[in-house]
């Protein structure tokens, strides 16, 4: 099929209005709308306040869901007496454990959620009852009649803590006492890499956990129909994974009568990628009552939810020749998960796989240990598991590049992993633009003539500049469940109006997924975009995609739709070619027409070409699928980090700092992102800005802080601060400056060449501010937030003489004494390694469903 | 501004006193803890059976169906529910409902003229500096309001206007961008978006 012929593209035809107006002069394919700043299909209704979110919508007989929450981190639930609230007049119906009782979890090997809590609660904000009125108000105060008496258990309460304390164990699963998973994972020869190191450095960090913060609330409402169909409308990001949790905690209610309705999220960053215990409870309350119940959480709940950042404490030894190349990597990584599994084992594991995939190391070790806690659970956020090693590594290359009088730019391009090659651990590279990023940073930025020269301004204030990297997803390469079904599917259905409708399970998020599906069919096809109806996110109506996580979507919805549209492309041709007596493949769909390469007059509008395939072919739909491709490592924990490609960034930060008293600010910010291809220029700006913007709140402020056990009272492990107030995040008046470049390295794995965009800026912003803070007055925090107090505590030390710097205990007592037992060994390819383990003991091979 | 009168003569309308305002009479329904009032939203009258601790996002959402204004917090921290009161940006989660009565309220969904967006909404979808939407309506009733008063207005004045309206998504950036480039386009300037903010540096 020709496409991409420019000597027979017609002229564009005038764009309307909805369309950008303007087209800048920049280096472009022939492509007709990819790479364009063309509007978002959903632009219109979002800036018209017509955009419908969960808690938008309202059915007749409405009934409005509250849950009473645990009051306390650790208890054994003695007894519940729910009578009062029942006979509250408006109370229609009241729900506790028991009527819930199969538990429920995002992943297979950690069903460790109920609901409403059955006879224990874990954490302050585990729900225990579930009661729903007619009018919110009376559902409130029915909860406040509820009287649950608990009988208190001892509390674990972080990282030591829990390493510490066999019991009370808060799962009777997992590897023994508190710990959830123990991963000890090698690769190669660590005490050959070590031996040829000229230069070891150890050090440890910590990374305090933080979360998504919404701007929208969860809300979910769910409606049991008298036909006994269950339709649930939520604010979540994976409705698929919702859908199956349903039919789990429903049984047996059969899963085809389950149809869950993904909403337009108002912002999710992760944090509605878990199926919730409100979203079960409200579905169980409309089969209880017979009619629709609305729960939508108030904002102190959605930091219960949390699922967030895990705190996470890392000691890392690195090896570096002379020159800086590193020789070895030894990694331990100890996470806090909080109270339940959520996606805890793939957030381990994730601490430990990407290390290799921005620089080539060779031989590398890495040993995880999460551990359960009283307190919200932490799970996947922006980044998932990889901005806390990400900053471990990238403040401990600064510190390399110091001690070896190295320029930091300089070794990470010496140490850059190559492109298409397997890493020590079996991940496979493709396209690998990281070396142009550093390069655009460091030009932009006047690295080499600013660095390290900045000091003291007029206003008595220090300015200096910090630099690291990082890589990323563009989608897991393994579903979260096994099986061997696509990742992602669309439908097209082609209409006698021209009109094309995609059928797909993604759910826009706000990253545009709905758009992806309009630019790439639209492209294909020759059509407008804007004119693609898009139908998403319902699991009724629409092929399985699984859902908007780990950066996911581009890749395997874009595929998905790029093949379902050259398949309608085939049908549409077949019928105009013989209509027109011309061979099929000197069709050219483009301009909303479809014509002769060699006579562009003969031809067709899109709509007759689509009702000629109609008359030769019948009803027109195609189907598209995609699935990634197979992993090449094999030993267990394998699974978690392989991706179809990796997108890679850079980053320069400039800070002012007040020596006096550690407060900072960031007045501007150089970002490379490389991403593949742009599939739509001003959305992927707007990604890259978004990610930076939350990579300087991780940096400079955001916290979910606890009261610790110092705190007199018995509010111990209640969260300091769940308020959009309190938890401080960047505001107008906070967002630097950023010079942003796009860079395009165009993957063979991504539609049109396009990779992850928006999740990998975020992870270099935080060690490219603790170095920043270094260049300026020259002290570590080694430790996420980089707040005022830390700077300011590290400036006290360093005046008084002892190591500038802030952080967790500089040696082996800064983290945990913790048995990981014997690692699995893995050869590495240049060993000739075949991606087992050659220790591991022998697996069941599952066969795939 | 016409003063909204329930039927005064029923016995148990009471006098609502607001300060510096005239008298409302809210009337009390025969439904305990409700009162009937009728409020001017997007030049439209609606009369509303509410309790009178309800807020005025409460009303607007949940009364009147204009979903359109979001909530983030309700406790005044976050500025998705803003709305405008007698042309003013306030926090709609912060005002009570009886307080809104006989004013001016002006919500996102009567920003349009019929299917013409303004060029504030027209900036925010060309830059796409509505990611999820969700802060969106709050973001353009607070600038709208700035653009009002200022046909030129600096990056520092966006800055310190948008300051109480919090977003998750964009960093801002492309909402400023959007509203310099409103603001030009307003002036009847033919404005466009710099390249360095659609293709990057």
């Amino acid at each position: 099929m020709v496409l991409d012929d420019p000597t027979t593209r017609p002229a564009p035809r005038s764009r309307a209005r909805t369309d950008a107006p303007w087209q800048h002069d920049v280096e472009q394919d022939d492509l007709e709308h990819i790479g364009k700043p063309i509007r978002k299909v959903d632009a219109r209704s979002k800036v018209s306040g017509l955009t419908r979110f969960a808690d938008d919508l309202t059915l007749p007989r409405m009934l409005h869901m509250k849950l009473l929450r645990s009051t306390v981190a650790h208890a054994e639930i003695v007894h519940i007496d729910t009578r009062q609230a029942a006979a509250l007049p408006g109370v229609k119906g009241v729900l506790t454990g028991k009527d819930l009782p199969i538990p429920f979890g995002i992943l297979p090997v950690s069903q460790d959620e109920h609901a409403l809590c059955p006879d224990r609660v874990r954490f302050v904000g585990d729900p225990v009852v579930a009661i729903a009125a007619t009018e919110e108000e009376t559902a409130w105060n029915a909860c406040r009649l509820v009287e649950v008496e608990y009988r208190e258990l001892r509390t674990i309460g972080g990282i030591h803590e829990a390493a510490a304390n066999d019991e009370p164990r808060l799962h009777d699963y997992g590897v023994r006492g508190n710990i959830h998973r123990l991963e000890n994972l090698e690769f190669g020869d660590l005490a050959d890499g070590f031996a040829k190191a000229d230069h070891v450095r150890q050090d440890t960090f910590f990374f305090e956990g933080n979360t998504h913060l919404p701007m929208e609330q969860h809300a979910t409402l769910a409606h049991f129909d008298k036909d006994g169909k269950l339709t649930v409308w939520s604010s979540t990001q994976t409705p698929h994974y919702l859908h199956k949790a349903l039919a789990r905690t429903l049984h047996p209610l059969p899963a085809h009568h389950i149809r869950v309705i993904a909403c337009p999220n108002g912002g999710g960053f992760g944090g509605k990628s878990d199926p919730f215990n409100h979203e079960i409870a409200a579905a169980k309350m409309s089969m209880l009552t017979g009619r629709p119940v609305k729960i939508a959480l108030t904002r102190e709940e959605v930091f219960w939810c949390h699922r967030g950042r895990h705190p996470v404490l890392m000691r890392a030894k690195v090896g570096v020749s002379k020159t800086g190349r590193i020789t070895a990597l030894d990694f331990h990584s100890y996470l806090d998960g909080g109270a339940y599994g959520s996606y805890g084992t793939a957030s381990t594991f994730y601490t430990g796989a990407l290390q290799t995939v921005t620089y080539a190391v060779d031989n590398y070790h890495f040993r995880g240990a999460r551990f359960f806690t009283n307190k919200a659970p932490c799970g996947p956020k922006r980044g998932h598991g990889t901005p806390q090693p990400r900053f471990a590594l990238e403040v401990q290359l600064d510190k390399i590049a110091c001690d070896l009088g190295l320029d930091p730019a300089r070794i990470r391009l010496d140490n850059l992993a190559p492109r298409d090659s397997l890493t020590a651990n079996f991940l496979r590279i493709g396209s690998m633009g990281l070396g142009t990023c550093i390069e655009k940073v460091v030009a932009g930025s006047g690295w080499n003539t600013r660095r390290g020269k900045l000091g003291r301004q007029k206003n008595g204030r220090y300015r200096g500049l910090g630099l690291a990297c990082s890589s990323y997803l563009s989608g897991a390469g393994l579903p979260i469940y096994w099986n061997g079904m696509p990742h992602s599917g669309v439908q097209l259905k082609l209409d006698r109006s021209g009109l094309v409708t995609a059928f797909c399970g993604s759910t826009d998020i706000g990253q545009g997924s709905d758009s992806v599906l309009g630019w790439i069919i639209g492209e294909v096809l020759g059509i407008d975009p804007l004119g693609i109806k898009v139908v998403t996110a319902d699991t009724d109506l629409t092929p399985v995609d699984l859902g908007s996580y780990s950066s996911r979507v581009t890749v395997m919805t874009g595929n998905a739709a790029m093949q379902a549209a050259e398949r309608a492309r085939d049908i549409v041709a077949d019928g105009v070619a013989a209509k027109l007596g011309v061979p099929a493949g000197r069709l050219v769909f483009a301009a909303e027409r479809v014509f002769d390469s060699e006579d562009p007059a003969k031809g067709m509008t899109w709509q007759e070409a689509v009702c000629a395939a109609e008359a030769k072919s019948g009803t027109i739909g195609t189907v598209g699928s995609y699935s990634p491709p197979p992993s090449a490592a094999k030993f267990r924990g394998g699974g978690v980090g392989p991706s179809p490609s990796y997108s890679y960034s850079a980053a320069v930060v400039e800070v002012e700092v007040d020596a006096e008293t550690g407060i900072y600010t960031v007045p501007k910010v150089w970002m490379a992102h490389d991403i593949g291809r742009a599939l739509n220029a001003a959305v992927a700006m707007g990604q890259i800005e978004g990610s930076v913007y939350m990579g300087l709140g991780e940096a400079m402020m955001e916290e979910m802080a606890y009261r610790d056990r110092t705190h007199k009272g018995n509010r111990i492990f209640v969260h300091k601060i769940p308020s959009l107030l309190e938890y401080k995040s960047p505001t107008t008046l906070e967002m630097p400056e950023v010079v942003t470049y796009v860079v395009e390295d165009p993957d063979r794995n991504g539609p049109f060449g396009a990779k992850e965009v928006g999740q990998g800026p975020l992870l270099p912003m935080m060690p490219a501010v603790a170095n920043a803070i270094f260049d300026a007055v020259g002290v570590r925090v080694d430790e996420v937030p980089v707040s005022f107090e830390k700077v300011f505590a590290a400036l006290q030390a360093k005046q008084a003489g002892k190591e500038p710097r802030f952080g967790p205990a500089n040696d082996a007592t800064g983290v945990p004494a913790v048995d990981f037992g014997e690692s699995l060994k893995i050869k590495t390819p240049w060993q000739g390694g075949d991606g087992t383990a050659w220790n591991e003991p022998k697996r069941e091979k599952k066969a795939a469903k | 501004m016409p003063a909204v009168a329930g039927p005064a003569a029923q016995p148990h309308s009471r006098p609502f006193i607001r300060p510096g305002a005239p008298a409302i009479v809210l009337a009390p329904m025969t439904e305990p803890g409700k009162v009937l009032a009728t409020f001017h939203v997007n030049g439209e009258p609606h009369e509303v059976a509410f309790p009178p601790h309800k807020t005025l996002l409460e009303v607007l959402r949940e009364e009147l169906n204009l979903t359109g204004t979001k909530h983030g917090c309700e406790l005044g921290e976050c500025g998705t529910c803003t709305v405008q009161v007698d042309g003013v940006p306030i926090l709609s989660c912060l005002m009570l409902a009886v307080d809104a009565v006989g004013r001016p309220v002006q919500t996102v969904e009567g920003l349009a003229d019929g299917p013409q967006l303004t060029e504030l909404q027209h900036a925010l979808a060309d830059l796409g500096a509505a990611q999820c939407g969700y802060c969106t309506p709050g973001i353009l009733m607070t600038a709208e309001a700035l653009l009002r008063d200022n046909d030129r207005p600096t990056r520092e004045q966006i800055r310190q206007c948008l300051a109480g309206n919090l977003c998750r998504c964009t960093g801002y950036l492309k909402i400023f961008e959007a509203v310099e480039l409103a603001a030009a386009r307003c002036r009847g300037e033919q404005a466009e978006p710099s390249k360095e903010s659609i293709h990057g540096s």
